[in-house]
């Protein structure tokens, strides 16, 4: 399953937002996704969505990859001491299921059918033992442990671990992906989906997006041209860069920067797209700063090279683009919704009659949040 | 080396006297003594030290120094070099001494790395058209910051970031002391460093009173023989810098003999005129790690934390742990000084044969301190053998902050590389304190010249950043991904954490 290649990707990105926490089911971002099929090639498709198990909200949705039963048993017999597991099951899925759309139809003119050979696919709703908590949040337990299956457990991969949440990811177009995993019977306020154009080809179910670590998920088009320092970066914070990607950097940059240094997401986001010294020595006093703290301290974490990416967590979406805005973006409103995609056709393909339309600047984040009050 | 000497000449100085029209030019010139003027100008092979001088200012280009090629006979085994050095301790019983940085033959592992471009997924950026920025600040970073919310809603920095300085360009100008070279090759790198937004370093010498102005642009250094040291000159500075070793002489102390120490000599050094200054090997008051903890804050207290200490260490075998305790016992820089660094004077054998390869010791120092989770609290300043942009993409790209320029400093004054630096006579007005040679150094002349080449190496590295698709320093430094090997064996590359050319990422 998990392949030895590197990948750089192309790709699109949508996300799809109720800020008053209502929830839709998955067939608008599946609509909206399908509009930009031809930015992906059919290597890797992948949806992650929030509020999607009100009913077992307290747990941890474990969605697992196996490559095989063997894979699945060895897993198991970590969790066993590790966890206290709820419930676990198969994957709902439709397989062979595909997008009904003429933009699938292409893959029957060259011969493959859509979505081939998943691997054993596998959810978990797990508590945290009490015992375990001692002397970690259980937060960052479940971290530890998602870091530790994936780098240690040969054969399984945590596509997600968060609560209330999951992905739903694979090779393939990603219509026919959400197709694959039902995504019309879930009903999620944030949705963000992906479309990948990998230049070149291990066909690893894992390394589809989103990329998810606890509740947050990212979609991500674009290169990290400064992967090699990043991931030098979060070594010493104890994150295991197993995935041969560059997008985990983003998660685990989000989850240390936010969750563990208490950053707010606007501050992490002049992390990651740092503005330029010449503003910074034009900003006044307190910002400049701030500013100039934040990339004596974090030059390690700056992101470089092109990308427009999509963030998602349990109270918000965030999206946000390079400095130099090397990677499309597009962000909407209508009423309490709140759109973001590579292409603004791919917003109006499901709400034609938008309030705002607008492309947000180089390194300014676009920040969506549940409105007060909303649980 | 006495005319009397059995030694043969090393050059061969050639006098084209159909050309030549007997101005003496090179007589003048030629610090050495080598030239003699009878009724025509008559070299003194055994003294030439193919320094150039005479080959540059003659007007007539009449002068030409060549190898003198059969001084020894063939011999593989035996070179003319180690003959020389046997039949000169043969006649003087003493210890060999040369000048400048180690001239043999071992791998420079600069030349054996590759730097990575952007094609088609990540563009590559025009340096020329967009912001490309190399500003660096060293000093200690904490491991994170901290914010407070103000009474009117807005955050504030709540974490106290400890002193830093500021270089515009990541390259610093090694420490050479004044003494070891002239006044004027102090003002040209002082004005040089504060012109370009970098820093020069003292060296063990103390600092001419001349130069206080420019504290901003100094790192004043400490060494064990504590010369020119007190609380003013401490303070005078950006930043201060214990010197433990240095690369060209690692476990070696220093002599500047006195002849050299002429009046301003000796007010900067605080010795009497004509006295010897002798650098012990190690300082008698740092036996230990935790000795040199008590000196690095003695200077904080001495300097009220206000600037960051650097630790100065030559690259030997356990450099990575060395420098972990360095760190731990609070400095705020580490400076590595390579095998291949510069120096006045050095006994060879030292200089050829001790310490190891600035890249290893950089590479190895960089991880351990990740290892460590340390790495945010001290910058790494590389030293000893830098010689192009390239080099210092290189180093940044292994894990420096950045680089430091010794030799290539000297060359852009002036200097020929004849390595004669402890005889005094340098002709180019470099490593002497004769009146007559030191002014043909002008601190204008040398200062533009160093501006220059700090101006070439940044747009230099400018176009590297540009071609990797990066807009930073930041996404450079550390960045080992974008390094590839080629003609290393796996265990170098490993050391270097670097992978073979060939592999993708």
């Amino acid at each position: 399953m998990r392949g030895n290649c590197y990948i750089p990707s192309g790709c699109s990105v949508s996300g799809i937002m109720s800020e008053s926490g209502r929830r839709q089911d998955g067939n608008a971002i599946i609509k909206s996704i399908a509009l930009m099929h031809d930015r992906a090639n059919g290597l890797g498709g992948g949806f992650a969505a929030y509020g999607i198990y009100p009913r077992r909200s307290d747990l941890y949705a474990f969605h697992m990859m196996f490559d095989d039963m063997a894979a699945k048993e060895r897993c198991e017999e970590h969790f066993k001491d590790r966890f206290d597991i709820v419930l676990d099951e198969a994957m709902p899925t439709r397989p062979g299921g595909a997008y009904e759309e003429e933009t699938s139809g292409r893959w029957g003119e060259r011969g493959v059918q859509p979505i081939i050979n998943p691997p054993v696919l596998w959810r978990y709703f797990m508590d945290v033992p009490e015992d375990k908590t001692k002397f970690v949040s259980d937060r960052e337990y479940v971290v530890g442990e998602v870091m530790e299956i994936n780098s240690t457990i040969d054969g399984a991969f945590v596509a997600s671990s968060g609560k209330n949440m999951g992905a739903f990811k694979g090779v393939g177009y990603p219509e026919d992906i959400g197709v694959f995993y039902k995504l019309g019977e879930y009903k999620a306020y944030i949705w963000t989906a992906h479309g990948r154009f990998p230049t070149n080809t291990p066909g690893w179910w894992g390394g589809a997006h989103p990329f998810c670590l606890l509740d947050w998920s990212i979609v991500h088009n674009g290169e990290i041209s400064s992967y090699g320092i990043n991931k030098r970066y979060l070594e010493p914070f104890g994150y295991k860069l197993e995935l041969r990607t560059d997008t985990e950097v983003v998660a685990y940059l989000f989850d240390l920067l936010v969750r563990r240094h208490k950053l707010s997401i606007e501050l992490a986001a002049k992390v990651l797209a740092s503005p330029f010294w010449d503003d910074i020595d034009r900003m006044p006093d307190r910002e400049r700063r701030i500013a100039t703290a934040l990339r004596q301290v974090y030059g390690g974490a700056l992101l470089n090279g092109p990308f427009s990416i999509i963030l998602g967590h349990s109270r918000g979406m965030v999206g946000f683009n390079d400095r130099i805005k090397l990677r499309p973006m597009t962000c909407a409103r209508k009423d309490d919704m709140l759109y973001m995609s590579s292409e603004e056709s791919a917003i109006r393909e499901i709400s034609p009659d938008l309030d705002e339309v607008w492309s947000p600047r180089a390194g300014t984040p676009v920040i969506g949040e549940l409105d007060e009050g909303v649980a | 080396m006495a005319a009397t000497s059995e030694l043969p000449p090393e050059f061969i100085v050639k006098i084209d006297y159909d050309r030549c029209r007997r101005c003496k030019r090179c007589v003048m010139n030629c610090s050495f003594g080598c030239m003699h003027f009878t009724d025509r100008v008559v070299p003194e092979h055994k003294l030439c030290v193919a320094c150039q001088r005479c080959v540059t200012y003659c007007p007539e280009h009449a002068i030409t120094v060549t190898k003198n090629e059969l001084a020894y006979k063939e011999n593989a085994n035996w070179s003319p070099e180690l003959r020389k050095n046997i039949l000169k301790q043969a006649e003087t019983g003493g210890i060999l001494l040369v000048g400048m940085g180690n001239p043999r033959d071992y791998p420079i592992l600069w030349d054996h790395l590759l730097i990575d471009a952007c094609q088609v997924t990540n563009p590559s950026i025009d340096p020329l058209r967009e912001p490309m920025e190399l500003r660096t600040f060293l000093g200690r970073k904490p491991d994170r910051l901290e914010f407070v919310e103000r009474d009117d809603g807005e955050i504030d920095l709540a974490t106290e970031i400890e002193p830093q300085v500021r270089l515009d360009v990541p390259v610093i100008f090694g420490a050479m002391s004044y003494g070891a070279v002239s006044l004027n090759v102090h003002r040209s790198l002082v004005m040089a460093a504060a012109r370009s937004g970098t820093l020069m370093n003292t060296g063990e010498g103390g600092l001419h009173r001349e130069l206080y102005p420019y504290a901003g642009n100094v790192i004043v250094q400490v060494a064990s023989g504590r010369f020119g040291v007190h609380s003013e000159y401490l303070n005078t500075s950006a930043m201060v810098e214990i010197k433990i070793g240095q690369g060209a002489k690692p476990g070696i102390g220093g002599h500047l003999p006195g002849e050299k120490v002429d009046e301003d000599i000796s007010k900067t050094r605080m010795i009497p005129v004509g006295s010897d200054a002798i650098s012990p090997a190690p300082h008698h008051d740092i036996y230990s790690i935790e000795d040199l903890s008590q000196l690095i804050y003695a200077i904080k207290e001495a300097t009220d934390y206000e600037k960051p200490v650097s630790v100065k260490i030559s690259a030997v075998h356990n450099v990575a742990a060395i420098a972990s305790g360095i760190v731990r016992a609070g400095a705020d820089v580490v400076t590595i000084d390579g095998f291949r660094g510069g120096t006045g004077a050095a006994p060879m054998v030292i200089r050829d044969n001790v310490g190891i390869p600035i890249e290893l010791a950089l590479a190895a120092v960089d991880q351990r301190l990740r290892d460590e989770g340390i790495r945010n609290n001290a910058s790494i300043i590389c030293a000893g053998g830098i010689r192009s942009s390239g080099d210092m993409a290189k180093a940044i790209a292994l894990g420096a902050d950045a680089v430091v320029i010794g030799t290539a400093a000297l060359v852009a004054m002036g200097c020929r590389i004849c390595q004669k630096c402890y005889t005094g006579n340098c002709a180019w007005g470099i490593a002497t304190q004769r009146p007559e040679l030191v002014r043909r150094l002008d601190p204008q002349v040398g200062s533009a010249r160093l501006s220059n080449l700090l101006t070439a190496w940044s747009l230099e590295l400018k176009e590297i950043l540009g071609s990797l698709g990066v807009n930073s320093i930041e996404s450079l430094r550390g960045s080992r991904e974008r390094l590839r090997g080629v003609g290393l064996d796996s265990q170098t590359l490993e050391l270097l954490g670097v992978k073979p050319a060939g592999v993708g990422q």
